[in-house]
């Protein structure tokens, strides 16, 4: 299974995480400034694949974001470098030639994409269509609440008036 | 959709975002987070907050929590969220929960309620919101309590809530298997659901769940196997396809779950072997995801019960990878080699010149994984050559966990396939010196037993022979600055059985090292108590055979300051010593035998000599001895968890107030024993030499009516022996760990080779040094290694062809007759050259065949010069793509075939789905443009730090 998933920029700067198995806090800050230290540092050419603590790091390049995936030893690791690609690209469908700032400054939304995407450590929809389907009804039914709410507060404005 | 809509924060939000962003240093960053959680603290116990404003602000504890601060003010914030009726709210409550709580915390029992009515909901989304937290924050305890529920939710007609309660089940059988032991017939029943997504979260239960009982499904191999021809003859939606492969995630999931069906079931496995054939011979194997598919193929195929048609496509693949430029496909070929060569030993052979590249990578990666697999193909005619290689790259590595393991490693081959015990003795050494504080301490043990016992044949010379070296080499070693603690205790304790039994060293020179050892390691007691003990058997040997003693000042400095340390054991180590030295040449004799450490001694638990005391003591009304698993608090103590173990496996939260703790009846220990358990002395740190105890008990025993004495004696005899891991550790004859090899002749010179020549001699195509430390690791497998050495004698047999051959494989020059040459299998170690010969031609073809590829995009496709040269230097024809895009405004028909094409080579990115969504999509620049200006409206600026903040991703 993923036991975490962690994006960071070139700089090392966090974007997103997401801890499947348990980690305190603490914990948390070593994993992150370990995992930069030893993904970040690693040249073009070499694998995508690290070892570390007895699990295994697969990540991903974009652009100037690192997509990383903590797997068990006998996971596929092929196999996860294309559940970060799927990712990326439900991403990109989603907002649009997604680029860095999108993830910065919508990182909640990039939350539900990833918990459409895999769910307590596993995949759980390989479809693209179906969970681009299930965040549009999630986004259009946040819309239609919206509208409801402004509007009760127009009648309740214009009631009290 | 699109990202305008993100923007939909307030100014403040924007703000702390944009100066993380602009952040220069981690405590810069920091600086501002603590300040923002000032900010929340005080905002968020504000009375009446909006709820827009409040959602606001549990998106920015989630941000702080997400950069590693500690938000935990604002959890209970969060929780109420999730209480809310609006969706909106609801879900960024589950949201922020999920991320903030582990499934121990204890605000979850406040989440609970909520959960159980959202899953009641009538809204589907609500649903799916509650099923998300229910996967991360439900745990052992409260399962019960939306189990139900979840069922329930199995037969919804949504499949996106299928298929979350699918995987909430899976979750709750991985936190307690009891508790769905009784759905598993659900799981079979979802299998056959009509949504393929709600089908392939089904395989992840059936996975866990026959990986622990593979018996009771094996009637489900007909619709795996059926499954997953249904895959891949295309018959799922076009919307599972990736990268026109159909429905690679479900393939592989299926192609695990069939390799555990058919291990060593030969029925099972013959249902297989039609689809998982069609399988590698369709996959395509020019993108990432169907290697990951073949990889998969080929695990499940070295899983399955053999099948030559099957191994021999496998191995074929892993050639494949093997000769691919790519990192990743190499490690993958390697580890792959490493499951087939289970099943067929020879495979490695073909592949040597490939893995003995992979070992000289420079990427770590796949240069560790090159050592699992030669750890697999370990045998004793390589041992050395493979091990001497661990221990060079532990030297290097850095990495306490990698160190740790590889020097386990070592441990383990060097024990098991050792050619001698001289070779196993120094490469202990080499492994102790450097990794000596990660090894387990058993394997220090393990060592000195060896030492002891030698050979466990009745070959005393060669005995000696091999303690006198050992004593050599560790006189050498102990002059070394900063050893490692376990194998000082070796040293001290090889130096003080054996130090002077040769004759070679003085007593006087070697307690001096051992003195100096004590010293300079003053602050691990451990090591002081084995030198104080080796100094002791030193001077007993001495006395014994009548010599002059010869005390030096250090050693009266090192017993004077032991005698006063503040461990009772090194006072009494340091008395003892004193004592020993006093006493006459008989006495010592019985008390320390030379070289007595493999003599049985025999040990009476029952300690009859201390009959009558006890009886005595009894008389004088003193408690009788009470076992320690019959003491009351002992008892009730494990009752108590019995209770507890009860509690959790009924599930059930308890609500009623516990019972009162019974106050444990105090029993003090009596002060002898009667029966035959134990009494728990505390054991001491470290053990102690057994053959110490007898005499000096005896001894003790004679004043028996002394409490101290009789202390003594207990703990010498509960003092576990040296090396009490094993169960032969006193006899002598045992066979030692390194026998089974002891039949091997001492390796040829040849196998053993420089390392220094190695090294220099750079990427020459057929490097003659490879080629010899590929003959000792793989050609030695099959051939004695004597061969190499005389070769020239045995010429005759082949002479023109093996001398052919050999010259091709120092001159580099494959001419075709050596190329035709092959198939002749050639006796000699040196024909080693033919494979070379035979990997070399492959190799080069498809490079030239890229080239040429590269060559027709040029002249075919609008690209400019610059993209194309770009692709040939990056393996990521993503810019090239774009780039096009931009330019051109291709239709995805133009592009399609560069991208198959450019792919033959290297792993892409994006190769060919790439063209669907950017299809749909304006020109990246624009976007960008677009995005760059909004952000500017809002009055963030981001500065021009990070100018690749805009760049696509995929760009």
């Amino acid at each position: 299974m993923i036991h975490f998933v962690v994006l960071i920029s070139r700089q090392g700067k966090v974007r997103l995480t997401k801890w499947y198995s348990p980690y305190s806090q603490k914990e948390r800050t070593k994993v992150i400034r370990e995992l930069s230290g030893l993904v970040l540092n690693r040249g073009p050419k070499l694998s995508n694949f690290v070892e570390w603590r007895g699990l295994k790091v697969v990540y991903k390049r974009y652009a100037s974001l690192y997509f990383c995936m903590c797997i068990d030893p006998e996971d596929n690791e092929l196999e996860i470098l294309e559940i970060i690609h799927h990712y990326v690209e439900i991403l990109d469908r989603y907002f649009g030639s997604v680029c860095e700032l999108d993830l910065i400054y919508n990182f909640h939304k990039a939350y539900y994409v990833l918990d459409e995407l895999l769910i307590a450590g596993e995949l759980q929809e390989s479809s693209k269509k179906t969970i681009a389907r299930l965040i549009a009804a999630q986004d259009s039914l946040v819309e239609a609440a919206k509208e409801e709410a402004n509007s009760i507060s127009n009648i309740i404005a214009q009631a009290t008036k | 959709m699109g990202s305008q809509g993100g923007f939909g924060q307030s100014k403040e939000f924007l703000d702390l975002v944009k100066s993380i962003g602009e952040a220069r240093s981690k405590s810069e960053e920091d600086r501002i987070i603590l300040r923002e959680i000032e900010t929340l603290k005080r905002r968020i116990v504000e009375p009446d907050i909006p709820k827009r404003k409040m959602k606001e602000y549990i998106i920015r504890l989630v941000y702080v929590e997400m950069l590693g601060h500690d938000a935990s003010f604002g959890y209970i914030h969060a929780v109420k969220m999730t209480h809310d009726d609006n969706l909106l709210l609801k879900r960024t409550g589950y949201l922020a929960v999920t991320l903030f709580l582990n499934e121990d915390h204890d605000l979850i029992i406040l989440i609970v309620n909520t959960i159980q009515k959202d899953l009641k909901s009538d809204n589907y989304l609500v649903v799916c919101a509650a099923l998300n937290a229910v996967c991360r924050l439900i745990n052992e305890e409260t399962i019960p309590a939306v189990l139900p529920q979840v069922v329930e939710l199995l037969g919804h007609q949504k499949e996106a809530v299928r298929k979350k309660a699918i995987m909430a089940l899976h979750r709750f059988y991985q936190k307690s298997p009891s508790s769905v032991s009784h759905l598993i017939s659900n799981f079979r029943k979802k299998l056959c659901d009509n949504d393929p997504g709600v089908m392939g979260a089904t395989l992840c239960p059936l996975f866990d769940l026959i990986t622990i009982d593979v018996k009771s499904f094996k009637d489900l191999v007909v619709s795996f196997v059926s499954i997953l021809k249904q895959v891949t003859e295309r018959r799922l939606p076009k919307s599972y396809d990736y990268h026109q492969m159909p429905a690679p995630f479900i393939q592989i999931k299926l192609l695990k779950i069939l390799a555990l069906l058919g291990n060593g079931d030969k029925h099972a496995s013959g249902q297989m072997y039609t689809v998982i054939g069609d399988l590698m011979r369709k996959c395509d194997a020019s993108t990432n995801i169907g290697n990951a598919v073949l990889y998969e193929c080929i695990c499940c195929v070295s899983s399955i019960y053999p099948n030559t048609k099957l191994l021999e496509a496998a191995a074929e693949i892993i050639s494949k990878f093997l000769k691919s430029d790519n990192h990743n496909l190499k490690y993958m070929g390697i580890d792959a080699l490493g499951r087939l060569i289970k099943i067929n030993p020879d495979v490695a052979e073909q592949h040597q010149l490939a893995v003995i590249d992979c070992l000289e990578d420079p990427d770590d990666t796949l240069k560790r994984k090159t050592f699992e697999l030669l750890h697999k193909m370990t045998k004793s005619s390589n041992v050395e050559v493979i091990v001497n290689r661990m221990i060079d790259y532990m030297i290097s590595v850095n990495d306490f966990h990698y160190k740790t393991e590889i020097a386990s490693r070592c441990v383990e081959l060097a024990e098991q396939y050792a050619p001698s015990n001289h070779w196993f003795i120094l490469t202990m050494n080499k492994v102790f010196e450097h990794a000596g504080d990660l090894v387990d301490i058993k394997v220090a043990h393990n060592l000195m037993r060896l030492i002891a016992e030698g050979f466990g044949e009745d070959d005393d010379a060669a005995d000696s022979q091999l303690r006198s070296s050992a004593v050599e080499s560790y006189l050498r070693i102990v002059t070394e600055p900063k050893l490692p603690s376990a194998f000082l205790q070796v040293i001290c304790w090889v130096l003080g059985e054996y130090g002077t039994a040769d004759g070679n060293y003085s007593a006087s020179y070697i307690t001096g090292k051992i003195c100096d050892v004590a010293e300079a390691y003053s602050s691990d007691e451990t090591v002081k108590a084995y030198a104080i003990t080796a100094l002791m058997k030193i001077y007993a040997f001495e006395i014994a055979a009548g010599r002059k003693l010869d005390i030096l000042t250090e050693f009266q400095s090192l017993i004077e300051e032991l005698a006063a340390s503040h461990s009772t054991d090194l006072q009494q180590r340091a008395y003892e010593l004193q004592a020993v030295v006093c006493l006459d040449a008989h006495a010592v004799e019985c008390i320390m035998p030379s070289d007595a450490s493999c003599e049985d001694i025999e040990i009476d638990i029952t300690l009859p000599f201390l009959n009558s005391y006890v009886q005595q003591s009894l008389q004088n009304g003193a408690q009788p001895y009470i076992p320690e698993d019959a003491r009351t608090g002992a008892l009730s103590v494990s009752s108590f968890s019995n209770q507890e173990h009860r509690e959790t496996s009924s599930h059930g939260l308890k609500f009623e107030a516990y019972e009162m703790p019974k106050p444990p009846v105090p029993s003090r220990p009596p002060p002898v024993s009667i029966s035959t358990d134990l009494v728990p002395v505390p054991e001491p740190s470290y053990s102690r030499e057994t053959h110490v105890s007898p005499p000096v008990l005896s001894a003790s025993s004679s004043g028996s009516s002394e409490l101290k004495l009789r202390l003594d004696g207990v703990q010498k005899k509960w003092g576990r022996p040296t090396y009490s891991s094993s169960p032969t550790s006193s006899s002598g004859v045992s066979p030692s760990p390194a026998n089974g090899a002891s039949k091997v002749e001492p390796a040829a010179p040849s196998t053993s080779r420089p390392r220094e020549t190695y090294k220099d001699s750079k990427k020459a195509e057929v490097d003659p040094e490879k080629q010899k430390l590929a003959a000792s690791l793989f050609g030695g497998a099959s051939k004695s290694e004597k061969r190499a050495s005389s070769t020239s004698h045995k010429a005759s047999k082949g002479s023109s062809h093996s001398t052919g051959t050999s010259s091709v494989s120092k001159s580099s020059v494959p001419s075709t007759s050596e190329v035709k040459s092959p198939p002749q299998p050639l006796p000699d170690l040196l024909d080693l050259g033919e494979p070379t010969v035979s990997t070399i031609v492959p190799s080069a073809d498809p490079f030239m065949q890229l080239e040429g590829l590269l060559d027709h995009d040029e002249s075919g496709s609008t690209g400019s010069n610059a993209a194309l040269d770009s692709t040939a230097k990056v393996p990521d024809i993503v810019s090239l793509y774009s780039e096009l895009q931009v330019s051109g405004h291709d239709s995805s028909s133009t592009i399609s075939p560069l991208s198959s094409n450019g792919s033959n080579n290297k792993n892409l990115k994006r190769t060919v789905s790439g063209g669907s969504p950017q299809g749909m999509k304006g020109p990246n620049l624009k976007e960008a443009l677009e995005k760059d200006a909004l952000v500017r409206q809002m009055g963030v600026n981001p500065t021009t730090q990070n100018p690749n903040l805009f760049k696509d991703l995929f760009g």
